[in-house]
Formats: structure tokens, sequence, C-alpha cells
């Protein structure tokens, strides 16, 4: 296997060259370099890095290197090259969530995340464009200007991880670091036509991910197959001690769902062929050949909200094909509602916001990043900081949520939409308890936009439609590469039970190979 | 329920934002609308179901209840805006008499 073939080769296929000493560390980061070059990641054209520094990587890439020549377990993403979103804290590069007011600010500390992917040979090339602190469905919202897809320039790359999705979409990376709130990885993927997973709400540790809304934010993993997301997931998932809402539930390897089996099925965690499996010493082993058994077994559940009369045609065509696709794999698929789903949007923009409104209010110029003196004491400097450094989406929401948190409207407004949470969860609840495994939607309601093309801010709310139950429930789910609407490219979303992530990457390998070429047709 | 802009300003100086005339005009405008939207909540009933501040399932694993390393002021003073003798600066309170932006 060769570093000329970069672009085309999954992590895995990676790491294991990079094992072999087929490879080094400092070719595929040297190729990931270039590539970005090629494709224009900087400023002036794609805009997908924010911030990156090729030296620094290269000196990793050589520490990554020595640990492959003293034979260490350098592990399952040796020499793999990474994207990180700029809201995750890194050491050694800035962290400025695509704001103005963390301009310049170096973080002290490492998302435990971050830390995890190195701790598996992983090397971080740079920190991709966002949304501003993640609010966007575009990341027309950066204070650093919008990222362009790579398929199709004129477009937006979907958001807020809009520069992650860009960067993998790019053949930059084979994998990228985003983050989810409403749908902020899949959406994007979906644009992108790669893979987006947010895992269950608890799953992956947020210790370092800038808070937005505490309640709902999750560490997502973007990949440009489904082999990449499961094996990025596989290694950032897990109980972390640093984030008191993050679960100690076992974590499996992800990568066997490839086989095709159910999770009752899978290995031991205790074997220890499974522990070198996980660590990379021996190799998962190969898929089966695609066929009509594969899922037999599984009930897939066709949700009627996600699939309005209002529906593009050409979008519900795409989805109808990846849904035969699915049944001639042996699974059934079964017509069902959850009928809270209109109310997701609305619930979210309240709780959402007032989330954002408390947890940004350290962001005052007082202990890191911009600080704006008015000439009026300390109230009219942490207005000056505060107005000079948020962008208007941040802003508005801001205002949004300290409204609805405030006296007089917190019943009508927060403490409502609480309860209609709860409604929404239980809709979920009630479909994976009747015998449902998973649950198939497209993941947007339309492709990619053109930039600039959608100025109100409720109509861009509505992007998130189909992926923001996911959140509310804590669920986890993915999107994958289903076909192209006018030559776009579209997701199918695959939703399951909390913690059932395993069940997840079964029918999304299942899906992906079932497609083949048509998944990117 | 519509916005005023009175509530614009309102909100705007519980958040710390400073808003000028001709943004409260436009917030105000944007706030109505998008809470227009959220009205259909209202129409939801219920009266029997618990609110849900979270979604965290298997509940909350503990930590040993230990104390771990903490930030070095040289760490704090690498980045914050302004610090001396390993305490943060801030303008002085407009209220006091002199109220010079560097609090000396």
């Amino acid at each position: 296997m060769s570093v000329d073939n970069y672009t085309q080769l999954g992590a895995a296929a990676i790491a294991s060259s990079v094992r072999a000493g087929d490879m080094s560390p400092t070719e595929t980061i040297r190729a990931s370099f270039k590539r970005a070059n090629e494709i224009g990641a900087g400023p002036d054209q794609l805009n997908i890095f924010l911030h990156a520094n090729e030296k620094a990587s290269v000196s990793e890439a050589e520490e990554i290197q020595k640990r492959v020549e003293n034979a260490a377990d350098v592990g399952v993403l040796a020499g793999v090259p990474i994207a990180i979103k700029d809201n995750i804290a890194s050491l050694g590069l800035p962290t400025t969530c695509g704001s103005r007011i963390l301009t310049g600010y170096v973080s002290p500390f490492e998302a435990t995340a971050i830390t995890r992917l190195r701790a598996n040979g992983a090397m971080i090339v740079a920190k991709t464009n966002m949304d501003e602190f993640a609010m966007g469905s575009s990341t027309e919202n950066s204070a650093f200007g919008p990222t362009r897809n790579p398929l199709d320039v004129r477009c937006v790359p979907g958001g807020s991880s809009g520069g992650s999705a860009a960067a993998v979409a790019a053949g930059i990376t084979p994998i990228a670091l985003g983050s989810e709130t409403g749908g902020s990885v899949r959406q994007p993927a979906a644009f992108c036509g790669v893979v987006g997973v947010k895992p269950t709400y608890g799953r992956v540790s947020r210790y370092g991910l800038v808070a937005f809304a505490s309640s709902l934010d999750q560490i997502g993993v973007i990949g440009r197959t489904v082999d990449d997301a499961a094996l990025g997931l596989e290694c950032i998932a897990g109980f972390d001690k640093m984030d008191s809402t993050s679960s100690d539930a076992d974590v499996p390897i992800y990568r066997l769902a490839v086989l095709g089996k159910p999770a009752r099925d899978a290995r031991d965690a205790r074997d220890p062929d499974t522990e070198a499996m996980r660590i990379g010493r021996i190799p998962v082993p190969p898929p089966p050949p695609p066929g009509e058994t594969t899922l037999r077994g599984v009930v897939i559940g066709k949700p009627k909200e996600y699939f309005p009369d209002s529906l593009d045609t050409t979008m519900k065509d795409v989805c109808e094909r990846a849904l035969d696709r699915l049944r001639s794999m042996g699974a059934t698929i079964r017509d069902i509602s959850l009928p809270q789903s209109s109310l997701a949007i609305p619930v979210y923009y309240i709780l959402a916001p007032a989330e954002a409104s408390s947890n940004l209010a350290r962001f005052d110029g007082v202990r890191y990043g911009l600080r704006v003196e008015s000439g009026k004491g300390l109230k009219g400097m942490y207005e000056a900081t505060r107005s000079e450094g948020f962008g208007r989406e941040v802003t508005r929401r801001i205002l949004l949520g300290t409204y609805v948190l405030s006296a007089g409207y917190y019943d009508a407004y927060y403490k409502k939409a609480q309860a209609v949470r709860t409604l929404i969860a239980d809709d979920f609840r009630a479909v994976f308890s009747s015998g449902v495994h998973a649950i198939f939607t497209p993941t947007t309601p339309t492709p990619a936009f053109p930039i600039g093309a959608i100025s109100d801010p409720y109509e861009m709310y509505l992007n998130d439609i189909f992926t923001v139950t996911a959140n509310l429930a804590g669920v986890p789910a993915i999107s994958v590469p289903i076909g192209r609407v006018r030559r776009l490219p579209v997701g199918g979303q695959i939703i399951t039970a909390h913690f059932d992530e395993y069940g997840m990457f079964r029918v999304a390998y299942a899906l992906e190979a079932a497609l083949g070429k048509e998944a990117h047709q | 329920m519509a916005v005023t802009r009175d509530d614009v300003l309102h909100i705007a100086e519980l958040a710390r934002l400073g808003v000028d005339a001709a943004r409260a005009d436009e917030l105000t405008k944007e706030l109505s609308a998008i809470l227009a939207h959220m009205e259909v909540l209202s129409q939801v009933d219920t009266a029997n179901v618990p609110t849900a501040a979270g979604v965290g399932v298997g509940g909350t694993p503990l930590r040993p209840d230990a104390g771990v390393p903490s930030l070095t002021i040289g760490t704090l003073a690498s980045f914050a805006p302004s610090m001396r003798d390993g305490f943060f600066i801030v303008p002085r309170l407009a209220t006091h008499e002199d109220s010079t932006e560097s609090g000396a």
C-alpha cells in the first residue's frame, strides 16, 4: 500500500501500513498537508482550516515513528492524520470556537477525546472552521468567513462542523472530530457526502468541549466511510472521570459490527483476542460478502413524520432506494410514528439558547480572550467586550435564551419545553420497546444550499428538523451517504436506542455495502 | 407573545450585551418572529409530564473524592487579558468615583 493513494485510504488501512512499516507517519502527515494545499484548505479558498502548524504536526509524526521503531503498541490510529473542530480544546493550537471573542486563545489543557486519539497514534493536522460557538447549520456564522463545500464551492458544507466535514470530503484526513448539539455532525456529513456519527449522550467525554448547551452537546466523529467513523468513535468513547455525565457502560469494538452479527453474538470484551483487536495487535476479521441474510431479524422503522408530503420527491426516491437495499439485506421495514417530532424545533430553540445564555456568560473579558475597554467601568467593559466579540447569531441566541429564562416567561417557554422534551424521548422509548431495532430517515430535508441563500433565522433552524430529535432524546444516530440529488450528496440517517451504537453501525455497514457506488451517484 | 423593544433592551442589559437603537429594532422583529413559532407548545397538554433537564441514562458514575491539579498562575497569565500579582485586573465599577480602566 502506497502513500500516493493517501486520499483513497481508510484510517484502518493507513494505521495497518504504518504499523507494518510500509508507510511512515511523516509520509502520511506530509500527504495530508499536500492534499490541503492542492485543494485550497486555507482562508482564501475553501477556508477549511482555522489553525494549522505543519512543522509541529511533522514533529508529532516523528514521535509516532519512534514508537513504531521501538515496536511499541502504537495504537489503532498509528500515523493517521486527524482534523479537529475548533471548539475542542487542544494543546499547541488555538481554540477559538470560530469567534472573535476567543481570538488567539490557546487552551492550557487538552480535551479527553483528543488525548485518546493521540494515545492511539493519531496526529492532529489542523483545527477546523465552524459556526461561531457551534450555532448554525452552514458554517456561514464563523467570524473567520464561511467554509465552502469541496463538492460544489458555491454551496455551504453544512454546519456547525462544516470545516471538519469538508476536511474529510476533500481527502485531507480520513477522520475528523466534530460536535453535535442539534445535528452539527450529521447534517454537514450529509451535505459533504461523508459519514457522521453522534453517539449516545454520555458515551463520549465532554471534557474540553467548549460548552454550548450542556444537556445536548456531544463530540462526534466524521469519517470517509462507516469503518472510519466506527474506529474513531471506538477510540474516544468510554467513561472519563473529568466529565460527570460520561457513562461507564462497556464500549464494544464497533468495527466488529461489520460482520453483521447481533451485539449479543459479538466478542466478549474479556476475550484476549478482543483486547488485541482493540489496540490493533491483530486485525478485525474481514466482512463477509453482503447478502440477503446480513440483516436477517433486524426491524427498521420508517417514521411517517420524516417523510412528509412536502419532502422533495427526488429526496424521497433516494431514501426509498436505500430502504429497498436494506430490505434486500434481510431487514424488515415497518411503518412507525414518532408523533411529537414536529415539536422538536421549537423545543430545541428554547432549550439550547437558554443553556447557551448561561454557558456563554463566562466570556466577559476578565479571564481569557478578547477584552474591549469602554471607559465606562466594569459593566461597560463587559458590554463592549461581548458586543464586539460575539457575532449576530450568537447575540440573537443569547438574547433568546435570556428571554425564555426571565421572570414571567420561564414557565411558558423553558419549563414547557422541558416537559415536551420528555414526550419526544418517550416517542423513541415506545418505538424501541415495540420490537424496532433501528429507525431510518433522511438526514436533511434538502441537499446543500448555496452560500447566502438562507437569511431568515427560523428557516435556517429548520435544517435541523430531522436531526434534532436524537439530541433531545439522547439516542445515537449516524448519517451515511445514500445518493445524489441534483449532483449533490444526500445522507440517510440511522437511529438506535441508547448505547446501541453497535446495532447502529451494523445497519450502517450493511447499507454502505449494499449501496456500493450508488451511495455517491 | 410579541417581544417589545423595551424587552430587548432589558434582556440585553441582563445578558451584558450592548445593543444600539437600530439593532434593537431588528432584534425586536427577529425574536418576535422566532417566538411566534414556539407558541405551538402552549397547545400541548403537559399537565402530568415530568420536565427533562437532561437525558443522561444510567446515572452519574462517581469518581474518587480526591483533588486534581489546578492551573498555575503562570498558565493563567499566558492568556488572561490583564493580571497582576496572581489576580485578574478589571476596571473599577462605574459607580465608584474613579472609574478609570486600569483599576490601579
